[in-house]
Formats: structure tokens, C-alpha cells, sequence
């Protein structure tokens, strides 16, 4: 146990960056714990608290030990949620959640700032805020010496991205683990197809098409108690400076496996978007259809799409060219490697895989426990936001968009003052409708 | 609570056309308002061998001991539910889109809005294996209800998911072989799609052969929801004396009994007796917490087809049905 601890505390970084305050003192456990790993949840919507039971659900001796939101009552229902379900222990004995998540009222931090306090009394801390607020407390979580499980994506704009590179570094220096939440690399079929790829089983890859269509997500209802502030919290999907468009929050995944089949990040995008079906004043000012082309150092093109319209064609799902073979589809825990004849390359039928998200968790956990440093997730989560923050840009503006540019651009689309009464920078005109980008006229970098 | 139930209106059954011959006959349900119809095949009432003999290939024991059933008769859909259908009522736009395409002053679609809805999925829950006339999946049998639900309040007509032995009587079709058309698993292919012919995913309803009774999609496509709690020594329990209409209701939510193969599958879980539990791995790629009572997102082989029983229940029964206590997933 001991030896445990030590390397946990030398592997973290603690002791040699001589931060006086322990997280196994901070708390005023007891010794017949000390080999646990506190986690403190840090937005506990329906991801954050799905996440918090993954990290409950590993073979570690993890604990919720705080929890951090900007609202209460979503606090609460996710508190509710953990303690109502039932974990194993180290020991593989079932145990009731009130054993695994030992959160006090005095441990629920509600608020704009309520991470930094949670985050303290943490040896592990998971992001699942919406992602504008990612930067920030990645910022906070690294420079409080804290491992991390961070949902995907990891900014929304520019300058968001280059602060997560920053704290990237620092995290690799202090030996502080970031797992990201782009589970597709967690994922068995995606592993085994994807390394032969890389070992040349299709040859070059000179072409691809990655998706995400689909029917869109939910909205919530404009209260008359809303302020402009809790509006847009609420209703985070349909804001830049929480979502990033529906191209960065979910289509992130499918163009990060572009990147990752190619090995590398666009140098160019071009592509056209716009609000087909999304009309109403209840969407805030992101479109709903994105197209395009992702251009590499090599000169070759991967087509991206995504959309929002229900009732219609919908897939969600990556497919490959090179010059030996091709790959249709990852779609259902299913791939085929095929050459140009119909033959068989390499086949992966993933029933009985285990559940990326949890595999996420379990890799994360391990890793710490082993006192081991092994996951650059961060900085390659951060360049995959960044394509779907450039591709944003490039369907927003309508212009060519060259890697560097998109990467320097000061566009900052943080509100200036976070408080309940304070105005996020993009308000609705007097019929209640958000401005939208206009390509030829919008101007992104 | 996450749910508020809508009582129902006492709506009484209304004589419809079946009603008025003297023996009920096959005949297709119009959606008012849409363009969607939905095949139904009579189902006389009788009796049948419920379950394997021991000599059957592939036999499992949950299967045994075989007995003699008894069913009163019901109606049957001759397909597997598709997405055209399903999706009208998982989003609620598209059921406003469908009524402004097909006004219908009497009995618009959008007009009744009692029905409760599946939450959006996150991701597309067909996994690309194609829409429009594929058949629905990965959806809760919770969902399968209340789609029975919102279908009869659009309707005013009882439908609901088969029991176990509705759907074994209806699947065997008369005959005593493992499969309708007989033991050979090398014929299946004609009437099924499984494993060995699918090429990974699902196929348009109606592409095979169908079974004796005319119902299609039986053996193969996407395994389908039943009413019942997989219990497996269920028929050991039953199998003494008379047995009418048997059902086990749902106390817990896994495992429950889903029946036919799909897609995914060998040729021996398409036999007509084969069974199998529901298992909350169905769901282990839902990443949220609580996970969706609507999608399972990891079942991307289960369906359902839908029944309608000749002698129609009480309003009270049939706002029990359509009501049950929503269980908490672990």
C-alpha cells in the first residue's frame, strides 16, 4: 500500500513540485484508505455522471469525493443518480453507491467558480462541463497537480486551443495522465483496423469520407425567470462559446479519425454550411449542416459532413481509400479490410468488445495506480477540436482556411465577466433571434 | 419522476370492419393522416407444441420441457416495424411534417399529442444500415410499449408486443420442425437473414420467403421484443396441466425474452423455439447516467413486430398494459 502511494505521489508530481498539500491529507481519511483515488465530478449532467460511474465501475479503489456544477439542480439529480446504483469494489464485491460516492453537502460546489474548490480535494478530476469551459478548468486542474478524464471536445475557439496546448505541456512535464473522451481510440474495432492501416495494409490512404448525420439533439424552453446567462447555459448546445456548433461537439469524433488515419492534421479547409431546417428563435445561432474538404500535407482530400435534419439519411461512421485497399465502414463493432478484388484483408467482428467508454477509465485508472505517464490524448484532442473549430470557420466565412491562421486567430468567444446577470457576447435581436453567420460576409479568423 | 403518465380517456373500441364478418380476416392498418399502412395476419386460435424436443440441432435447454399451448386468436403484423413507422413517433416533427403532407380534417396524425416520446438519440441509432423500409431498432421494450400506445392513440385500435407464445405459435405456423420450412438449416437462407447471408446489417422487411401463415422476417432480419420476462425454466413451471395463454409478466427489467434470429446471428438462435434474454450489455455504449429508458444503443439486431388480439381488453386492462411501472436501469 504504501509503496503504492509513493509512486502514485512521485508519479503525480506532488512531491517533486513540493506542493504542500496532499490530496491524501487534505481530507482527513484514515489510513485503511489511503491507496484510494479521490475523484471530484466537475459537471454532472448525463456524460459527467455516466463518467463518474465508469471511473467507479474500474478495479481501482476510486471514490467521488466532490462534485462541481453551475447549477443545483443538476447537481443534484446526478448525486441522486450515483448513490441509487450499485458498484463493485476492489475486492469484486457489489457495493451500494452511498460506499462509493462520499459527497457531503458541504462537498457539493455550485457555481461558475465551484471547480477550483472541488477540484482540490481530488486526486483525479473528470471535465464534463460544456466544452467553452474546458480550457479554463484543464488550466486550473493541471496547475493543482490533478490527473484528468476530460470529455471531448476540449475548446471552442483559437485561443481556447492554444491554452490547452500549453497546459498539454505542462501536464507531460508534472507526468499528469489526460485521457479525452474521443472513446473511438478506446475502442477495439477502431485499434486493430486502424493500426494495420498505419502498418500499411491499405498502402497510402489518398481519400475517405467521414459523418456524422443524423436528427439533431435536444432543446430546452426559455423560462421567464431565465436570465440571458442561464438561457444560454441551459440551452448550451446552441452556442458558440459552450458547443462550438454541432461540427465541433459531436463531428470532432469522425474528423479525429481522419486525422488519425492520416497522421497528421489539415493544412487547409474549405466547405459550405448553413440553417436548413433549424429555423425557430429556440436555436441559438448554429447552422446545421456543415460539408468539407479536409486537405493534408500530402495533397490529400478527406470529405467531412455533418448535419442536423431528422427524417433523413443518417450516418455516423468514417470510410477509407488507399492504394491497396479500402475500409466501408466502423459502424457496429464491425470492420473489413478489403483489397480491390473483394478480398479479405483483415477482419475485426467486435461482438463481446468491451464498452470504450469504460475501457476509457479503466486504461486512465490503471495508469495511475501504476504510478505510469502514458497519455497524450491531450494534445492530440486539442488539434482534432481545432480541424472542427476550423472547419466552423471555414463554413462560417465561406473562405479557404490554412491551418496556421485558424490556429493564431484572436477570435475570442468567451464572455468577458461569467456571473448570472453578466452578458454573453452574442445576444438575440428584439424577435428573439440570434445573429447567424453569413458566408461571404462573417468574418471567423 | 422523470415520467408523467397521461391517463387515458376511456376510449371504447369502435367496431371496425373486421368486427363485422364472422370470421376475422387479414386486413392492413392505415395510420390516418400518413401514408404508412401496417400488414395484419389473422391467427386463428388453437394449440401447438410450445418449445424444442431434446433431439432438435442447436437446441438449447431453456426450451424443454415441450407442452401442449393453447391461444386464443389474434392478428399479427406480417412484418417487422420500420423505421417509416417508428420514426413518426420518436419525432414529433416529422409526425407534424407527415399530417401537413396528408391532411385529414377527421383524424389528423398530429392531433392527438397525449403520447409520451423517446428522448432525441444522440447518435444514429441505425448504424447506417439504411431507413426507409429497414426495420426499427435498438429500441427499450419500454419504448416498444409506448409505441403501441401512441399508435392507439392515433388509432383507437389495441395493439400491443406478442407474449412468448403468441409469437412461437405464430412463427411455427403449424409445423413441428425448428424451422417453418422444415430442419434443414442449409434452406434457411430463403427465408431468412442471418449471419451467413447479411453481410453485416440488416435488410428491407419482406425480401424472404414468408412463413406458412404469410407472417415474413420470422427466422431472421432483427430478433423481436416479446411481452414476457425470460424465465428459463419457465416451461418446466408450466408444462403440468393445461396451459392457455401463457405470460410471464415483466417484474425486472433483464433479462426479458426477445425471439427470432437477426442478422447477427447463427442459424440455430433463428429457430422457431429458440429464446433469448435481454441483457443490459444492450446498452453499454449508452455513456450517459441514467442510462435512456428509449434506446438501448447497443442492440442494433432487436426489433418488434406488433399484435392485436381478436377479443380486444377492457379499457382498464388496456391502460395497464400501456402503463407499466418504469424500472430503474442499472
Amino acid at each position: 500500500m504504501e509503496q503504492k502511494r509513493r509512486e502514485f505521489l512521485k508519479a503525480s508530481g506532488l512531491l517533486a513540485g513540493g506542493i504542500a498539500l496532499s490530496p491524501f491529507t487534505s481530507y482527513g481519511f484514515n489510513s485503511q484508505v489511503d491507496d484510494m483515488i479521490k475523484v471530484a465530478l466537475i459537471g454532472c449532467g448525463g456524460r459527467g455522471t455516466g463518467a463518474a460511474a465508469q471511473a467507479l465501475s474500474t478495479k481501482q479503489n476510486v471514490k467521488i469525493v466532490a462534485m462541481a456544477d453551475a447549477f443545483r439542480d443538476r447537481l443534484e439529480d446526478s448525486y441522486k443518480s450515483l448513490t441509487s446504483k450499485k458498484y463493485k469494489d476492489m475486492a469484486g464485491k457489489t457495493v451500494e453507491g452511498t460506499a462509493k460516492v462520499d459527497v457531503p453537502d458541504s462537498r457539493k460546489f455550485v457555481g461558475f467558480d465551484a471547480y477550483k474548490e472541488a477540484m482540490a480535494l481530488a486526486d483525479v478530476v473528470i471535465l464534463a462541463t460544456p466544452p467553452g469551459f474546458r480550457p479554463y478548468h484543464l488550466e486550473e486542474a493541471i496547475k493543482q497537480g490533478k490527473h484528468v478524464f476530460c470529455e471531448k471536445p476540449v475548446a471552442t475557439d483559437a485561443p481556447g486551443i492554444r491554452k490547452v496546448l500549453e497546459v498539454a505541456e505542462i501536464a507531460k512535464k508534472k507526468k499528469l495522465n489526460i485521457v479525452t473522451g474521443l472513446q473511438r481510440h478506446y475502442q477495439p474495432n477502431y485499434r486493430e483496423a486502424i493500426k494495420r492501416i498505419q502498418d500499411g495494409a491499405l498502402g497510402d490512404i489518398v481519400g475517405g469520407q467521414v459523418y456524422w448525420v443524423s436528427g439533431g439533439v435536444w432543446v430546452k424552453d426559455r423560462l421567464p425567470s431565465m436570465t440571458e446567462m442561464e438561457y444560454q447555459m441551459r440551452n448550451w448546445y446552441y452556442f458558440n462559446w459552450l458547443c462550438g456548433d454541432h461540427i465541433v461537439e459531436q463531428h470532432v469524433h469522425n474528423i479525429d479519425v481522419a486525422n488519425w488515419v492520416k497522421g497528421g492534421y489539415p493544412v487547409q479547409i474549405q466547405g459550405t454550411g448553413g440553417r436548413e431546417v433549424r429555423d425557430g428563435i429556440k436555436y441559438g445561432e448554429i447552422f446545421d449542416h456543415h460539408c468539407l474538404d479536409l486537405v493534408y500535407e500530402d495533397g490529400t482530400t478527406i470529405s467531412s459532413q455533418c448535419r442536423h435534419y431528422e427524417g433523413t439519411y443518417s450516418r455516423v461512421d468514417e470510410a477509407f481509400v488507399g492504394t491497396k485497399g479500402r475500409i466501408d465502414s466502423f459502424a457496429n463493432n464491425n470492420t473489413v479490410l478489403k483489397d480491390y478484388k473483394g478480398g479479405v484483408i483483415y477482419k475485426h467482428e467486435g461482438k463481446g468488445d468491451g464498452n470504450p467508454y469504460q475501457i476509457e477509465h479503466d486504461e486512465l485508472f490503471d495508469a495511475i495506480a501504476k504510478g505510469e505517464y502514458k497519455f497524450a490524448d491531450a494534445e492530440r484532442t486539442a488539434k482534432s477540436t481545432m480541424t472542427a473549430i476550423m472547419g466552423r470557420m471555414a463554413t462560417y466565412s465561406g473562405k479557404l482556411i490554412k491551418w496556421d491562421e485558424a490556429l493564431n486567430s484572436d477570435i475570442n468567444l468567451f464572455p468577458d465577466k461569467l456571473a448570472w446577470d453578466a452578458k454573453p457576447k452574442v445576444l438575440p435581436d428584439e424577435n428573439g433571434f440570434y445573429p447567424v453567420a453569413v458566408p461571404g460576409k462573417t468574418r471567423t479568423v | 419522476m422523470r415520467f408523467k403518465y397521461v391517463v387515458l380517456g376511456l376510449v371504447l373500441m369502435t367496431g371496425s370492419d373486421v368486427f363485422s364478418q364472422s370470421k376475422p380476416a387479414n386486413y392492413s392498418q392505415k395510420i390516418p393522416g400518413t401514408n404508412q399502412e401496417y400488414g395484419m395476419v389473422a391467427i386463428p386460435a388453437g394449440e401447438f407444441m410450445m418449445g424444442s424436443p431434446a433431439t432438435e440441432a442447436g437446441r438449447n435447454e431453456d426450451e424443454g420441457p415441450q407442452h401442449k399451448v393453447k391461444l386464443d386468436g389474434f392478428w399479427m403484423g406480417s412484418h417487422e416495424v420500420t423505421w417509416d413507422f417508428y420514426d413518426l413517433y420518436a419525432f414529433k416533427n416529422m409526425e407534424k411534417e407527415m399530417a401537413a403532407r396528408f391532411p385529414d380534417p377527421e383524424k389528423s396524425i398530429a392531433k392527438t399529442d397525449a403520447s409520451t416520446r423517446p428522448s432525441p438519440p444522440y447518435v444514429d441509432m441505425s448504424f447506417g444500415m439504411g431507413r426507409a423500409g429497414y426495420p426499427a431498432i435498438n429500441m427499450t421494450q419500454y419504448a416498444a410499449i409506448k409505441f403501441c400506445k401512441w399508435l392507439y392513440d392515433k388509432t383507437g385500435v389495441f395493439y400491443r408486443l406478442p407474449t412468448e407464445a403468441e409469437w412461437e405459435y405464430a412463427a411455427r405456423a403449424g409445423t413441428k420442425t425448428a424451422y417453418s420450412f422444415g430442419n434443414d438449416p442449409a434452406k434457411l437462407g430463403e427465408y431468412a437473414w442471418y449471419k451467413d447471408n447479411s453481410d453485416g446489417a440488416y435488410k428491407l422487411i419482406g425480401t424472404k420467403k414468408p412463413n406458412p401463415w404469410g407472417l415474413h422476417d420470422m427466422h431472421g432480419n432483427v430478433m423481436e421484443w416479446t411481452l414476457d420476462q425470460y424465465i428459463p425454466d419457465y416451461y418446466a413451471q408450466k408444462a403440468k396441466g393445461e396451459v392457455k395463454d401463457p405470460y410471464a409478466p415483466v417484474t425486472e427489467l433483464y433479462p426479458t425474452s426477445v425471439r427470432g434470429g437477426s442478422w447477427d446471428d447463427e442459424a440455430a438462435v433463428a429457430r422457431s423455439a429458440a429464446r433469448t434474454p435481454s441483457s443490459p450489455s444492450w446498452k453499454v455504449l449508452d455513456p450517459q447516467l441514467p442510462k435512456s429508458e428509449w434506446w438501448m444503443t447497443s442492440a442494433s439486431f432487436v426489433g418488434f413486430r406488433l399484435v392485436r388480439p381478436f377479443k380486444t381488453p377492457t379499457a382498464a386492462e388496456i391502460e395497464a398494459y400501456y402503463n407499466p411501472p418504469l424500472i430503474e436501469d442499472y
